[in-house]
């Protein structure tokens, strides 16, 4: 599906969101990451012995990245609890209701049919929040931002407020997945309103990672040769991967310097992301990350994100985004438009 | 031992093997060694993947130009010499058609040569019109197929024991799942196409249809309907080449169905990776730059 605009306004309320819900966090200890593994299952081996991870996943879910402020410090949901949350947020979530009268009725709900109607469910186990460390749910406090970086920042949300007004000056105002440079195919892999699925390949040396959004294969050696050197850098950094017994933990480094391109506006210089996914279930695979970045966040910190198994009828399609991207030109002459029109 | 002896000795070395190549060629190479180039055995037997059949995984490149144009062409400058000099000039290659040249309907040749003519046009104003001008190469374009396949940029391929064989490029980071011994017809056309696999002996086959009608086979405007089928095969020769053949068919626009042929080479560094081509920062100005706010109005 060809909707860069729709995802785009979801990347902006998720910001928008994470800026107004910054906590004032107490700091727990934390878990060790194996706590949360489950250990009665073993995951099929492949022939050479590495532990089999292969089929199509998804990730949506309704459960937020970070734990509601009105949900109260409970990390976990009893049945009831669990039901009346999941209710809440699907109906926040759809684009299928009829309260906001017909023509918005109508425009909402002729959306909703190419989204992820996975993304209206939580997570089967009841959590409050994706993030399990810190445990009071939240993204912990940001760090003070150099000036330099303030100021690019600023730059940045100058050239985002232009673009969300409906008058950007020029397709650079745009955030590089409206621009499908890249997109949630960017490591941490967060679930989004659509293209939730990612198709899990393995050779001997090799674990491929082909996310729908785009399609750019993340291929992973799990032969121990060291990341490229320091001064070679991608937007999607360079990851390596080993096997800790059935666990599959990737690193990823030399990410591109470019502003905008991690999550949060992380600061690719020292940022650091450790992924791992540990098959738990013959349909489900633990997807764990850990972020830090000490010019970004006062801390580390860790998300669980559960991946299905997609019933192998239902292949993966190519998203070719930069293809049919009409939405800039559409933008930047409405924009002209409105300019001549003496709209700004 | 010293150098002056040990070059006799090379040279009686290298006597023997010439020799032996002679007398062995006809069983050992196949066919008599074209005057051309190296002929690569016929009789090769590739190492067997986990699923049984010949392992292909490994980064692979391809050295011809047809990138440029599939048929005959020689070597010239680049779009803006005056601004680029000698850095974006092609060069000269040999047609990879057999035969020579494709054999396309009189009024499709006439569209050739118009896309060649407009090959560095671009008119995203309209949407309808948004495809109509200019190589998809220069747009950072999906590049479909074949074209994927001798772009000068590798590729890796992804052979486990699934159904599915993955194709990553490092051209804009394109990828292509082939789908094993699979019935469904493409859902729909998409960039890459929908392609079906299966084993014929050592020979990866691979049906390639559904592709969309815009991608272009090289710079020189060559190019295909919606109707276009690609079959591929993919053998592998040695430890360190596959055979490469595809049958394309477009009734719309070739009068029959004709071929292409040429090696892929193994990439062999050691710390040998795909990278990063994406392409679309690299495309935008281009694109996008007129629909800029002017500075004064």
């Amino acid at each position: 599906m060809r909707h860069p605009l729709l995802s785009t306004i979801t990347g902006l309320v998720v910001v928008v969101v994470v800026a107004l819900v910054i906590p004032a966090s107490g700091q727990a200890p934390k878990p060790g990451p194996a706590a949360r593994t489950a250990k009665t299952y073993t995951a099929p081996k492949t022939p050479w012995g590495d532990p089999d991870l292969q089929g199509v996943w998804n990730d949506a879910t309704s459960t937020p990245l970070q734990r509601p402020a009105n949900i109260g410090e409970k990390g976990v949901l009893n049945d009831e609890e669990a039901e009346e949350f999941q209710a809440s947020l699907a109906h926040e979530l759809t684009r299928d209701r009829r309260d906001g009268g017909n023509a918005a009725d109508v425009n909402r709900a002729y959306n909703e049919h190419w989204m992820d109607a996975r993304r209206l469910k939580i997570t089967a186990d009841k959590r409050t929040s994706l993030i399990v460390d810190p445990v009071d749910g939240r993204i912990p406090v940001l760090t003070t931002i150099p000036p330099d970086r303030q100021k690019i920042r600023a730059s940045r949300a100058e050239a985002a407020k232009r673009f969300a007004a409906g008058l950007p000056d020029d397709y650079t105002d745009m955030s590089w997945p409206v621009r499908c440079v890249v997109r949630t195919d960017v490591p941490p892999y967060l679930p989004t309103i659509y293209n939730n699925n990612f198709q899990i390949f393995q050779s001997p040396g090799y674990v491929t990672i082909g996310p729908e959004m785009i399609h750019s294969a993340r291929i992973i050696p799990v032969d121990g040769r060291p990341h490229l050197h320091k001064n070679l850098r991608q937007w999607l950094g360079d990851t390596r991967g080993r096997w800790e017994g059935s666990t599959l933990v990737v690193e990823t480094t030399n990410f591109r310097l470019d502003e905008g391109v991690l999550f949060q506006n992380a600061n690719p210089a020292t940022f650091k992301i450790t992924e791992r996914f540990t098959r738990v279930a013959p349909d489900s695979i633990n997807y764990e990350f850990t972020v830090e970045d000490p010019t970004t966040w006062t801390r580390p910190w860790t998300a669980l994100i559960p991946w299905n198994k997609v019933d192998p009828d239902e292949q993966m399609f190519e998203y070719a985004c930069h293809e049919d991207n009409f939405d800039i030109v559409h933008f930047l002459t409405g924009a002209r438009l409105r300019e001549q029109k003496g709209e700004r | 031992m010293s150098l002056r002896r040990t070059i006799p000795l090379i040279s009686v070395v290298a006597a023997g093997v010439v020799a032996l190549v002679s007398f062995a060629s006809p069983s050992l190479f196949g066919q008599a060694r074209a005057p051309s180039g190296t002929q690569l055995p016929a009789t090769y037997r590739a190492p067997r993947a986990a699923d049984g059949h010949p392992d292909l995984n490994g980064i692979w490149q391809a050295l011809v130009t047809a990138n440029w144009n599939l048929e005959d062409h020689e070597a010239q400058p680049g779009p803006h010499p005056e601004l680029s000099g000698a850095y974006a000039a092609g060069p000269a290659g040999q047609s990879i058609v057999e035969g020579g040249e494709i054999p396309y309907r009189p009024e499709a040749l006439a569209k050739r040569n118009a896309n060649f003519q407009n090959r560095l046009k671009v008119d995203v104003s309209s949407d309808k019109t948004w495809h109509a001008l200019g190589d998809p190469e220069m747009k950072c374009y999906l590049p479909g197929v074949p074209r994927a396949t001798y772009m000068p940029f590798p590729f890796q391929i992804v052979q486990g024991t699934s159904p599915y064989i993955l194709f990553a490029y490092e051209f804009t980071s394109a990828t292509r799942i082939v789908r094993m011994d699979w019935k469904q017809e493409a859902p729909t056309d998409s960039w890459m196409g929908w392609s079906r696999g299966r084993w014929e002996g050592d020979t990866l086959v691979i049906d390639v249809t559904g592709q969309r009608e815009e991608t272009w086979f090289d710079r020189a405007g060559n190019y295909h309907s919606d109707m276009l089928r690609v079959v591929e095969r993919y053998t592998p020769a040695s430890p360190y080449h596959l055979m490469y053949e595809a049958t394309i068919e477009d009734p719309k626009v070739f009068t029959r169905p004709w071929k292409i042929r040429f090696p892929l080479y193994r990439r062999m560094e050691t710390n040998v990776q795909l990278l990063e081509f994406k392409c679309v920062p690299f495309t935008e100005e281009l694109l996008f730059g007129k629909f800029r706010k002017q500075a004064a109005r």
